[in-house]
């Protein structure tokens, strides 16, 4: 049983995002890093990058597989996790500690597509 | 099989050497090489004589395994037997000791060779024309990508921006429109494993460039909609690609072009018996239909009263899209291939590749889980062991297990983790020209393999117990890789 965290809100394709004000902190959730296996690259974008709610920003490689990170709001990349290009195992150590980027948001009112913890664990099984 | 693990610079003893050439005066003068193009210091190249360098190497290549060593069931991949009169034929002097830039005359034979096979491939696949200049399959893709947005544009609609990919297509299908400047939809599959047309007809419209599709599709299964796909594409105004890679089950059977396909390429490096793997050369062969030929790609060979010609010139062309023609050698092999079975006996390699798919899979249902029972082609997946002995309280054993116990009992594995729509897929292409007695053989380890699954998994989790390397650490070596030797001493 993969973990999850209340008071985020996740999308389908299983980032999670955390709601600080103007910014939306960004991750992909344990059981996305579950189902990846061991981390091997994670591909982000620059800061001042525009991203789109539903396009990908980036992507997870792992000896298994590479999957796309979608972003689940728009808006400009304030920042990114730079620990991750060393690194890429802290996801698979803990998928909610390790965010990926930090976005602010062009429209927050796309924060009422994404789901709740509980809505979440119906499809994160 | 020997164990073997040494580097060509532990063999090294400073001043050793296999030959010793005349001392030079002056290298960098004799040839006017600017200083700042000099390397101050000697590059650290091992020091080894001849017979060093001949074992060193005969070493290693018998550690490697080949389809000249035994089966390799590598599905989705086709490592079909390449026939040694393919080999005889590339060797003659007058292929092999040529040069693109001579002059036409002096190479006609060649140039034939590529009149013939654009008519050979044409008459295979209900095509009109072939280019042969792509040099691998997924450039082959975007050769014919090409071709497509140069068809569309030359109406001037410039609307069309998408591609629609089934989700069980290959991973190089989405790469090569994006590659394009195409935007990719995904089509679903639905429970029999075949493209859903109810979810494809919603996608169609004014801004669909075309569809790319595999038949028989990765699954190993014939999309049998695909008279009702192709005018459903065509009445929005697009274009149907057919990726070759899954062709060898329809060799004279099936044509593409009677399928409704506009545009296709093949793998010579598969379906024609060509070399394959290891990276080494490919030939992606692109056919389009009558209207589309003069979007090919450029140059092409025209026969004019009985001599051959290189054209470069045609105004509507996608472009160049390798430097002369392709590999050449690669087209010659698969030439030969044809030539050698002739019409009668390349519809006799898809059925013997089918009935081969066929036999294994009802062979090891007993033992494999089957997710799609139906009739398959010349391959097939299954998604990993029925029992998997976690029953025995311990961890079950995982379709990479399986693949790794395979290698103990001389067979190299088939693909596995794909394709991704099955968790434990393990997917198996015997090709036309293994014996019964071959595929037996590896029924036989399959079944044995499943019951020591079933009895104790940790067997399998050890596997492979008798290769030089048991399992290395896939992770590491992707997270810290080592990409070259580095002398310790420097």
């Amino acid at each position: 049983m993969s973990k999850i965290i209340e008071g985020l809100l996740y999308s389908d394709s299983h980032e999670w995002v955390k709601v600080d004000g103007d910014v939306a902190v960004i991750g992909v959730s344990d059981f996305a890093q579950a189902e990846m296996g061991d981390i091997t690259y994670v591909d982000m974008p620059e800061v001042d990058d525009e991203v789109t709610k539903g396009e990908d920003f980036g992507a997870l490689e792992s000896v298994k597989a590479s999957s796309e990170l979608y972003s689940p709001v728009s808006g400009v990349v304030v920042e990114v996790n730079e620990a991750l290009e060393d690194a890429p195992e802290l996801v698979n150590e803990d998928a909610f500690a390790n965010w990926i980027i930090k976005v602010k948001m062009s429209d927050k009112s796309e924060l009422d597509d994404l789901m709740d913890a509980a809505a979440y664990a119906e499809i994160a099984k | 099989m020997k164990y073997y693990d040494r580097l060509i610079f532990e063999l090294s003893k400073s001043g050793r050497r296999a030959y010793t050439l005349p001392a030079s005066a002056d290298p960098a003068s004799r040839f006017a090489i600017p200083a700042g193009l000099l390397r101050a210091e000697a590059p650290a190249l091992p020091e080894v004589s001849e017979v060093d360098v001949v074992r060193h190497y005969t070493n290693l290549s018998q550690m490697n395994f080949g389809v000249d060593t035994g089966f390799y069931p590598l599905g989705s991949c086709t490592m079909k037997y390449n026939p040694k009169i393919n080999e005889e034929i590339a060797a003659m002097p007058a292929f092999q000791g040529i040069h693109p830039l001579q002059d036409e005359s002096t190479v006609q034979g060649v140039l034939e060779v590529y009149y013939q096979m654009d008519k050979a491939l044409s008459a295979i696949t209900g095509m009109k024309h072939f280019t042969l200049n792509p040099c691998a399959g997924a450039h082959g893709e975007l050769t014919g990508l090409m071709v497509m947005r140069s068809y569309h544009a030359s109406r001037g609609d410039f609307a069309r921006t998408k591609v629609i990919v089934p989700d069980s297509a290959h991973g190089t299908n989405p790469a090569s429109a994006a590659v394009c400047g195409l935007s990719i939809v995904e089509v679903k599959s639905n429970a029999s494993g075949l493209v859903d047309v109810e979810d494809l007809k919603p996608l169609l419209g004014p801004d669909i460039a075309g569809i790319m599709m595999t038949n028989p599709n990765t699954l190993g299964l014939f999309e049998k909609d695909i008279r009702e796909i192709a005018s459903l594409v065509h009445d929005c105004g697009g274009l149907l690609y057919y990726d070759g890679a899954n062709m060898n089950p329809l060799l004279g059977v099936v044509r593409p072009g009677d399928m409704g396909f506009d545009i296709m390429h093949l793998n010579l490096h598969k379906t024609f018996s060509t070399p394959h793997g290891g990276g080494g050369p490919g030939s992606g062969p692109v056919g389009v239909a009558d209207r589309l030929a003069e979007f090919l790609p450029t140059p092409k060979v025209v026969e004019e009263n009985g001599r051959y010609r290189i054209v470069g010139d045609a105004p509507l062309s996608a472009g160049q899209v390798s430097g002369y023609m392709g590999n050449f050698g690669v087209i010659l092999r698969a030439y030969a291939y044809i030539l050698m079975l002739g019409k009668q006996h390349l519809a006799l390699a898809g059925k013997l590749a089918t009935l081969g798919a066929n036999y294994i899979k009802e062979s090891l249902k007993d033992a494999y889980k089957l997710p799609i029972p139906s009739v398959c082609k010349h391959e097939f997946v299954f998604d990993g062991l029925i029992d998997d002995g976690s029953a025995t309280g311990k961890p079950g054993a995982t379709t990479l297990d399986v693949a790794k116990r395979l290698l103990d009992f001389g067979f190299h594995a088939p693909t596995i983790y794909f394709p991704l729509l099955f968790h434990q897929a393990l997917m198996i292409e015997p090709t036309e020209t293994e014996s019964k007695e071959t595929l037996d053989a590896f029924i036989d380890v399959m079944h044995e393999i499943a019951r020591e699954a079933a009895e104790d998994p940790d067997i399998l989790h050890g596997a492979p117990h008798n290769a030089p390397i048991s399992r290395p650490d896939e992770t590491m070596a992707a997270r810290r890789p080592v990409l070259k030797y580095q002398d310790e001493l420097s």
